[in-house]
């Protein structure tokens, strides 16, 4: 079996399982963020008293914060409201929040092996620790709380096979832009993607979140990588459960389709609008003007994306054209990115750094653009109208990218800047 | 639940996204009634203005892709869209239409084979469409027991309700 087949296979009480299969699986872990104010709802009408396990379920907000509104307050009071009527003690409040599944990974909720399930589609990001992640909606997730439980049919294995080493200003986001590009968005729908092979053995646990992450832009319902030694480490102050043995694919797993990457000769990817495979070589957008540089969201706002726009800016300031929003992805980043003076060296190069929230990632609030605007981010979506105007245009980069761009004003690339 | 329908059709393409059914600056809005008047805003922002309760939704491939956002079938529920018809659906907003016991259909060639404004007839018992204005026929791909029991219900959470209260007597 392969390793996504393995955890459902676990967590659905059977010795093997085939794609096509429908499976009844044991949720390890599950959580929610704004969306649970849409759970109050169904919650009630299913009629749970608690929800299934405290220890296995994490809520949170990041996706309007501070609330940016009255409503979106109302959905916090509410996702408050959740919390203490269900039983929820693992609840990350304005203050103590993050982007969800960067809580999930740096809180140590999710393990290899785990069965993750979300209430957000970028979920399959926990694949990069070597669990099977996936998103579904409010009410799948009402159901999960109420008894943690949730069908699922075993998905076709889709492999990436990566030689080779990442060369320097090139990161995990140009491995997983680059194969969107070649796949295109339907190259993994309905499939479970793994990412293997020296290239990803040799990456950093943050790069194989990015990757993972954007696996769901390809329509892959989870995209794992193997567990290893770089994974214990990761989690090995944080883990909040004993771990199980890491189990990866076996030499004889099936996998019906397969894509090779070579890294040794992969540059900076743009993944251009307004549809996340439309992606060039950084060669070919280059000198693309820009109004506004995003550096943050789930895929792309650690602490070493942070570190790594400064490192390309080098103490230059943001063009005078432009503007530079910075979000961390979460509390404890921000905390790091000040300790570490990062947020000074932002500040001075003319930057904004918020909070952490998603906010600017899905044009729900600071720094929304307008219409004709033109925005280079290292998120994950470039839909039309996806962090703000219809009429404005968003570009997915990597950290490094954004960095040149900041300073150059329009899109630069990283390794002549 | 109510099988047969026969209505006028609006057609979209390809990756229909959640962004463009729901966009994320109306994500605050949890009412069914308010998110009908914005549904679709970011593929035609007149759209909601324009259709009818009854009319049928005909799209390609990858229908409801991006977010895991149950906002956007639940716009299409309120805006009277009684089945959305496609080619193929992304996977978590097909599990949320089916959960809140909204009936979407995948039916091979409806793209290509409907036009604005035909009239259209679907039976969702047979999985019987049929382009009334053309005379063409489809056939939608059944769907898996799990799924129609869900659906049979109303939607999980009362499904989840009987089991729940089953364990509990
Ligand atoms: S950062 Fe963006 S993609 Fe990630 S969870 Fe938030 S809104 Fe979604």
């Amino acid at each position: 079996m392969t390793m996504a087949e393995k955890v459902l296979a676990r967590s659905g009480g059977v010795d093997e399982v085939a794609p096509g299969d429908i499976v009844t699986c044991e949720v390890d872990i599950a959580m929610s963020h704004e969306a649970t104010a849409q759970m109050l709802e169904p919650m009630e009408k299913m009629g749970a008293s608690r929800v299934w396990d405290p220890t296995r379920v994490v809520v949170l907000v990041d996706h309007w914060v501070p609330a940016s509104n009255e409503a979106t307050a109302t959905m916090h009071k509410q996702v408050r409201e959740f919390v203490r009527r269900w039983g929820v003690t693992n609840f990350y409040d304005v203050g103590r929040h993050g982007i969800c599944h960067q809580i999930l990974a740096e809180k140590g909720w999710v393990l290899p092996g785990d069965l993750c399930i979300g209430s957000d589609s970028h979920t399959t990001m926990l694949g990069g620790l070597g669990a099977f992640g996936t998103g579904v909606g409010p009410t799948e997730m009402a159901a999960v709380y109420s008894t943690g439980k949730i069908w699922l049919k075993v998905p076709n294995n889709l492999l990436i096979h990566c030689r080779g080493k990442l060369q320097e200003y090139v990161y995990g986001k140009d491995v997983i832009l680059h194969a969107i590009g070649r796949l295109t968005v339907t190259g993994a729908i309905y499939k479970a993607v793994e990412y293997s092979g020296p290239g990803i053995a040799a990456m950093t646990v943050p790069d194989r979140l990015s990757i993972s992450n954007m696996t769901v832009e390809m329509g892959g319902k989870a995209g794992l990588c193997p567990p290893d030694e770089k994974t214990r480490e990761y989690l090995e102050k944080i883990h909040q459960r004993p771990f199980r043995p890491f189990a990866t694919s076996d030499r004889e797993a099936t996998f019906q389709e397969r894509l090779d990457l070579d890294l040794d000769t992969l540059g900076p990817q743009v993944a251009c609008p307004p549809n996340v495979d439309n992606v060039k070589d950084i060669s070919a957008v280059a000198g693309t003007k820009v109004d506004q540089i995003f550096v943050g969201s789930c895929t792309n706002g650690r602490i070493e994306d942070l570190r790594m726009a400064l490192d390309v800016m080098d103490g230059r300031p943001v063009h005078p054209d432009a503007r530079m929003i910075v979000s961390p992805a979460s509390t404890d980043i921000y905390r790091q990115a000040l300790e570490e003076g990062l947020v000074e060296r932002f500040v001075d190069a003319g930057a904004l750094v918020t909070q952490s929230s998603c906010g600017p990632c899905f044009g729900g609030h600071m720094g929304i653009l307008a219409e004709g605007e033109v925005c280079l981010s290292t998120s994950n979506r470039n839909f039309i109208g996806r962090m703000g105007s219809r009429k404005s245009s968003v570009y997915l980069a990597s950290p490094a990218v954004a960095g040149a761009t900041a300073v150059v004003g329009s899109i630069a690339d990283p390794r002549i800047t | 639940m109510e099988t047969g329908f026969v209505g006028k059709a609006w057609t979209f393409g390809d990756h229909i996204d959640t962004d463009m059914i729901v966009p994320g600056k109306f994500l605050q809005i949890l009412e069914p009634a308010g998110l009908a008047k914005i549904v679709l805003h970011g593929a035609d922002p007149e759209f909601a203005a324009k259709v009818r309760p009854g009319d049928l939704l005909v799209a390609g491939i990858n229908f409801g892709c991006g977010s895991s956002r149950e906002h956007a079938p639940v716009a299409l529920k309120a805006a009277g869209i009684p089945v959305v018809l496609a080619e193929s659906f992304a996977r978590i907003f097909f599990r949320n239409a089916i959960n809140i016991g909204y009936p979407v259909l995948e039916v091979p060639g409806i793209h290509k084979g409907v036009t604005q404004g035909d009239q259209l007839s679907v039976d969702l018992a047979t999985g019987a469409v049929k382009n009334l204005t053309t005379g063409a026929t489809f056939r939608a791909k059944p769907l898996p027991p799990n799924i129609l029991q869900i659906l049979d219900a109303g939607g999980l959470a009362p499904l989840v309700a009987r089991e729940i209260a089953a364990q509990k007597h």
